[in-house]
């Protein structure tokens, strides 16, 4: 995508390219959380509040935090968590964990992440255009399906990976869809890993934590992040919740062996990140995020109307910060290269998320608002 | 075991096959245990080498500014190149690679070496067999059985059975007999050596590259330690001609600025390193980089670019030659009580050896008796036995108070 940007920057020069592609966070990080994250760099050069090595799980107030302020009410403990430079890395490090022997289902569609990782460390099998990778289970997501799978016809895997609210589609899973999920995940002995990295942009009752649904502590793994709330994407920061119920075929817990590749593969989260994420969830913090949160979710509200004004079918936009728009009997690559052309507005093809992404376009909510409103309008201009 | 329900996924049995935790939390323990155990002595940390002395200002106030900025709307900066920022990336290349052929994009910015290690394991996968040197940094060995390279552990040798270790001793200068060394896909070389201390000369580096030449291997240089070199060895392994072509290399900021908290590095992935059918290993590796990875830290790379001012340079070198000295007095004291003792010259450890012993009881005995912590030199592998690692990192009345409570413990034994 990038490439094919600076392709057109070259060759419309004075075009005023907007980017809703790439989901990079652009509004400024609230001072509360700044100013802590200043004042332990500043702490660095004294002799009190010079720190080295930090523990490879986290700052246990951090961890301690985190555990109090998102599932407290679920009996998660600060020794269930790990702390990470962001849910990138600990995908790959939970990869890692897994080993090349086991098998893998995804959401189609889904962050690309999943499958990328699962394909260097060897568990998948050669790639077929428009299928996919041969070993890869591709749950189907879909508008006709509610972008849930339909779990009768999914084929059992060691790993499952579930991401809600979706990256790219903007579906959140009910109560009820995931009591499914997880119930069969307990029937087929898998694992899911669930990425809940856009949980703050819920607007409704649907779970934020896998954890909300009973038995899930023996079945998942949670994966989440600061980089969307606390506009963290360049600070890296990121946390997983391995629970202690979690058990491998033997008995043994998976816990013990993250915490193993934690301390061999990695070594801590940067501790002026940590400073940060402790006071994001202070009450001013937590605040500051929500209206942040709601900034871009005002975004997602301009950008879903303006599509549905044009006619088209949109998803999303609702609980996460991107909007899924369905252009049906059109090739993604064609219809983000046609946007482009004529409005200078980047977007996201779909097929870039899976095959089932063939025919939408994934428009991110994360910019300024003079930007998205701008964008919005070249799109109603266009399509009048 | 816990009872309830089990999943039916297998455990990675690579994993399994690692003995007991990583190194390092292992000493956090004993350390815990002791302190619980003697809450009034004061315990002295020689063990884990955490650096102690705070930053300078100019650095940590570069990256104080840097975060204000992310507050501010011209200031906000969102995900930063995997790679790291150029301006970074250039910055090193022209700090420690001027004139070696090493240009800004070859670099790859990390949140330290321990993560690009294992990002390396990741990128050369389960198949390639490795060397390392024995004793060595157990992440090197730990990563490579965790991706699939160890086969099984051996118990009687204490090996790895897919491993060839290079035996590093005092008897051949800890510098391993190439002559002896069977080939392998990948050789793991650090230097200076963490935990002998020990650095390589030029002609032994000559000896390796052409080694790893011969033999169609690329060399993983760790030069975490270069900044501590006093006596003219090379500092990197690109000091040595043909050297692009056979090695990667992985550095950091940690023990070079204090960064251990902080999280920054580099790998050097040369244009010129090139897989068996012709293919660059950098654009592997930047595969690798993109997508298990999103970047070191921005505000740490704001750091690291204060770090190589000319202000900040010379601010970090007075730094190393504090601890520099540190490990001047604990080699003295060694010498001093008649041990035979080696490092402490250009690198912050001091491998002292106690023929006979097992590394553990001399570091339980140390521990108990002196209340000090230490590092079992088998902890670095079966070549660290009889060995123990002591770190120079310590603030200057730990490292003196340490000196005089070894003076008393080992005077009786001065003779040894």
């Amino acid at each position: 995508i990038a490439k094919r940007k600076a392709e057109h920057m070259l060759k419309y020069p004075d075009a005023q390219v907007i980017s809703l592609g790439i989901g990079d966070t652009t509004e400024p990080i609230p001072q509360v959380i700044t100013s802590a994250m200043a004042k332990r760099a500043h702490g660095l050069s004294t002799v009190d509040g010079y720190s080295g090595y930090g523990a490879e799980q986290g700052e246990k107030s951090l961890r301690a935090k985190i555990a109090s302020t998102y599932y407290s009410n679920v009996e998660i403990g600060e020794d269930d968590i790990f702390v990470s430079d962001g849910a990138k890395s600990d995908i790959a490090r939970l990869q890692v964990l897994f080993g090349c022997g086991v098998t893998m289902a995804v959401q189609d569609t889904s962050y690309p992440a999943y499958v990328d990782s699962s394909v260097i460390m060897g568990q998948t099998r050669l790639y077929q255009e428009g299928f996919g990778y041969g070993k890869i289970e591709y749950m189907k997501c879909t508008p006709e399906n509610g972008f849930f799978p339909d779990l009768s016809s999914v084929s059992r895997t060691d790993v499952i990976f579930f991401c809600s609210p979706n990256n790219p589609t903007g579906a959140a899973a009910t109560r009820d869809q995931l009591t499914r999920l997880v119930q069969f995940a307990k029937d087929n002995g898998s694992i899911i890993v669930y990425d809940s990295a856009y949980a703050m942009y819920i607007s409704d009752d649907k779970p934020r934590s896998i954890f909300e649904i009973p038995g899930a502590k023996e079945v998942a793994i949670e994966v989440a992040s600061f980089s969307k709330y606390a506009g963290f994407t360049g600070v890296r920061l990121g946390w997983t919740v391995v629970p202690k119920e979690l058990q491998f075929s033997d008995g043994f817990p998976v816990a013990k062996d993250f915490n193993r590749i934690v301390c061999t593969c990695f070594n801590g989260a940067s501790n002026i990140a940590q400073s940060g994420g402790l006071a994001c969830l202070s009450p001013e913090g937590r605040q500051a995020m929500q209206e942040v949160v709601g900034f871009y979710k005002e975004n997602a509200k301009i950008i879903v109307e303006t599509f549905t004004s044009l006619g088209f079918h949109v998803y999303g936009g609702d609980n996460a910060p991107y909007v899924w728009v369905h252009f049906p009997g059109q090739k993604s690559w064609d219809v983000f290269s046609k946007i482009l052309a004529n409005t200078h507005v980047v977007t996201t093809p779909g097929s870039g998320f899976g095959p089932g992404g063939e025919g939408f376009v994934r428009v991110s909510a994360f910019g300024q608002r003079a930007n998205v409103l701008e964008a919005c309008r070249r799109f109603k201009e266009w399509y009048m | 075991m816990i009872s309830g329900h089990c999943t039916d996924v297998p455990r990675n049995a690579n994993i399994a096959t690692l003995r007991d935790g990583y190194l390092f939390p292992e000493i956090s323990k004993l350390e815990l245990e002791h302190t619980r155990k003697y809450p009034q002595e004061k315990l002295i940390r020689l063990g884990i080498g955490d650096t102690t002395e705070p930053i300078p200002g100019i650095i940590t106030s570069a990256m104080a500014e840097h975060v204000h900025a992310l507050s501010t709307v011209e200031g906000y900066r969102g995900y930063g190149a995997e790679q790291g920022n150029m301006e970074l990336r250039e910055a090193i290349a022209q700090t420690y690679y001027k004139d070696l052929g090493i240009k800004g994009s070859q670099i790859f910015i990390s949140d330290g070496a321990q993560s690009d290690i294992s990002r390396i394991q990741m990128l050369m996968g389960s198949e390639v067999t490795m060397a390392v040197q024995d004793p060595s940094f157990p992440a090197y060995i730990d990563t490579g059985v965790i991706i699939g390279q160890g086969g099984k552990f051996m118990g009687e040798t204490g090996k790895y059975e897919n491993i060839v270790y290079m035996s590093c001793r005092p008897e051949n200068n800890f510098f391993p007999n190439l002559g002896d060394t069977p080939r392998t896909d990948v050789i793991f070389f650090c230097s200076p050596n963490n935990p002998t201390g020990s650095a390589a000369s030029r002609e032994q580096l000559e000896q390796l590259v052409e080694f790893a030449r011969r033999n169609g291997s690329i060399i993983v240089y760790d030069s975490a330690y270069a900044a501590y070199i006093t006596d003219g060895s090379p500092k990197s392994i690109f000091e040595i001609p043909g050297a692009r072509e056979v090695a990667i290399e992985v550095s950091s900021f940690s023990k070079f600025a204090g960064f251990t908290g902080i999280r920054l590095g580099w790998t050097v992935v040369p244009a010129e390193l090139l897989y068996s059918n012709g293919f660059p290993v950098a654009k592997d590796f930047n595969r690798v980089i993109c997508t298990c990875f999103n970047g070191a830290s921005s505000i740490a790379q704001a750091g690291g670019l204060a770090c190589l001012s000319a202000e900040g340079y010379t601010a970090l070198n007075a730094v190393i030659d504090f601890y520099k000295e540190n490990a001047k007095i604990i080699l003295d004291t060694f010498a001093w009580l008649g041990f035979k003792v080696y490092g402490g010259k250009n690198a912050p450890y001091i491998w002292v050896q106690f023929p006979g012993l097992r590394s553990w009881d001399v570091v339980a005995e140390i521990l108990e008796k002196a209340h000090i912590i230490t590092v079992p030199g088998s902890g670095f592998g079966p070549g660290g036995e009889e060995f123990i690692r002591i770190s120079a990192f310590g603030r200057k009345e730990c490292i003196l108070e340490a000196s005089r409570r070894l003076k008393a413990l080992f005077r009786c034994n001065a003779s040894a």
